[in-house]
């Protein structure tokens, strides 16, 4: 059930900071120089947008949540596991943002179901 | 002409240090997390200890270098390549993670297992090779 928890947030916590932090910087505005200092005041910038630190701060329990089943699973079944983070982000952007998924995404998205139920049940 | 050959070198280049740097990264994660004892993560004092040895063990920050190596590689190959060609391209960093896993941690590797991996790896190729943009079409 733990192990269930810990993927679970690596996955839905993983891609909802990833379309968090990608709404905080449509919101900032294309980044159009790229000169040291001005990154560094986009950076800035960033850090006052509510939707980055939600962001962050869901990306950072994804990657502790990454850790701690990676102390009690193998890497080759842990990484491939967290490719399910692509179904994840179709079905957010679809419900979320309303993007259209075709159908040769849904294909791919198909396959990575299978891979995944295939490395679940190749557990040896 | 030359300019053209130059940048698909270095998108080629840049590729190639995602699909090593990404694995090789969560490899060593898993080898530094492996090397703690997490059995006393229940009690608070116990949990105090995991995370100081998770933040003093130097492979999982050899582990953070090489992710972090692998997140400057892909921002900068979005800066001049499309995102369709790079993810795809990345789909086989997958495969590399199960390598990695048997050559330098030693793991066993199911031939059903392999399987899988093969399809996700499809899958990812897929996925990525579709139009990237489908909302607010002018």
């Amino acid at each position: 059930m733990f192990k269930f928890i810990y993927f679970f947030m690596i996955v839905v916590a993983g891609t909802a900071g990833e379309l968090c932090v990608s709404r905080a910087m449509k919101q900032m505005g294309e980044v159009k120089d790229f000169r040291p200092a001005a990154i560094v005041k986009v950076i800035l910038r960033a850090l006052g947008v509510k939707w980055m630190w939600i962001g962050v701060g869901m990306m950072t329990l994804a990657f502790f949540s990454l850790l701690a089943v990676l102390s009690f699973e193998k890497v080759s079944f842990v990484v491939p596991v967290t490719a399910l983070s692509y179904v994840a982000g179709a079905l957010g952007g679809k419900f979320f943002l309303g993007e259209k998924i075709s159908m040769h995404r849904w294909t791919g998205i198909a396959l990575v179901c299978i891979g995944v139920t295939l490395v679940f049940l190749g557990k040896g | 002409m030359d300019s053209h050959h130059r940048l698909h070198f270095k998108t080629f280049v840049m590729i190639l240090i995602m699909i090593i740097a990404g694995p090789l990264g969560n490899v060593l994660l898993g080898k530094g997390m492996q090397s703690i004892d997490t059995t006393s993560i229940r009690s608070a004092s116990g949990l105090l200890h995991v995370i100081g040895r998770v933040f003093t063990t130097s492979s999982i920050w050899l582990g953070v270098a090489s992710l972090l190596t692998f997140f400057v590689a892909n921002i900068l190959v979005l800066s001049w390549a499309d995102y369709s060609f790079v993810q795809p391209a990345s789909s086989m960093a997958y495969g590399v993670v199960a390598l990695f896993s048997v050559f330098l941690l030693g793991e066993a590797v199911s031939p059903l297992r392999w399987v899988g991996i093969a399809i996700i790896c499809l899958g990812v190729f897929i996925v990525g090779r579709t139009h990237p943009h489908t909302t607010g079409r002018h």
